[in-house]
């Protein structure tokens, strides 16, 4: 594989490892949604660079798309339960 | 101790898929299998994109299943949420920041757009039928963020489920009767490649899985939505 192209890839991979980490780390809940978010971002941009752009679409669309909205939803209704107590 | 041993296993699998990265090469020649949907799909079906013709016209019996496995998911989390108690519609409802209100008044119109042109482009441009109908499922998720109050009609999602289920049906019989068998897309005319309708049923299947996806995806969203937990 080219030099440039495996540079790109690996900062790329870094980028989604250091997300991951945030993810888990993280004491506040809708950061480590957005972390969670970023790696399917970033996976979807190492998709299009590896020549797969309908994968590339699915990752974005469902992975940072759907389901960080998924997860906002979920986490408001839990607020909203822990406000009522 | 036992960090450091974690530690150890991720840095060896790093550098395991390091080594397997860094020797890939994209091939030159693409395998027999890919060699031949390569040189015979514009020939035999005529769609731009040949994910597309694999993935509806090849693979079709494939993706009719797919789309089997998410109804019954989407089927099984109805049942599970009509189980738990419908949302007590008296409970005060956080305010939404208005970054978000008027975010999504532009954002919604323009994802519904973007995911309509997705699935029926899918013939032409990487993008089908899945991935349109969840980019309108974040749209109909972002409408309920912005506003709790709003409630999708249950059975306007239903009915455009259901029905676009068996007109993908239909349409594979009717390959099965004037094509070569089911789901086989040729008995409407190829047309010229690259035009929006060409490539026989293969644009008018992607778009019913398209509003099949979205309704399903929008529904599941909805049902969270309404239940308390």
């Amino acid at each position: 594989m080219e030099k440039i192209s495996l540079l790109i890839l690996l900062v790329l991979s870094l980028i989604m490892v250091a997300a991951a980490v945030m993810a888990v780390l993280s004491k506040k809940l809708p950061t480590a949604i957005l972390a969670s978010g970023i790696i399917s971002l970033f996976a979807s941009v190492v998709f299009l660079i590896l020549a797969s752009p309908d994968v590339a679409m699915t990752e974005a669309a469902i992975g940072a798309g759907l389901t960080t909205f998924m997860f906002f939803i979920v986490l408001r209704k839990i607020e909203r339960q822990n406000n009522e107590k | 101790m036992r960090n450091s041993i974690l530690l150890l296993v991720v840095a060896g699998f790093a550098m395991f898929l390091y080594t397997a990265f860094s020797q890939y090469q994209v091939p030159e020649v693409p395998n027999a299998t890919a060699d031949y949907y390569l040189t015979n799909e514009p020939s035999e079906l005529g769609a731009a994109n040949v994910v597309t013709a694999i993935v509806v016209t090849y693979r079709g019996l494939d993706t009719l299943g797919e789309v089997t496995v998410l109804f019954l998911t989407a089927t099984i989390i109805g049942f599970m949420l009509s189980h738990s108690l419908p949302a007590n519609q008296q409970v005060k409802i956080p305010s939404t920041s208005e970054i978000l209100v008027t975010a999504s008044r532009v954002l919604i119109p323009g994802s519904i757009i973007l995911g309509t042109y997705v699935f029926i482009n899918g013939h032409l441009t990487p993008g089908g039928g899945f991935q349109g109908g969840a980019i309108i499922g974040t749209a109909m998720a972002l409408m309920l963020l912005a506003d709790p109050t709003k409630q999708l009609s249950k059975h306007l999602m239903h009915g455009v489920e259901s029905l676009s289920g068996i007109f993908y049906v239909l349409i594979g019989l009717a390959g099965l009767i004037w094509a070569g068998g089911f789901l086989d897309t040729r008995f409407l005319p190829q047309g010229e490649m690259g035009q929006l309708l060409s490539a026989g049923a293969i644009p008018i299947i992607y778009s019913l899985i398209g509003l099949k996806v979205g309704a399903e995806i929008s529904n599941i969203v909805s049902g969270v939505h309404q239940t308390e937990a």
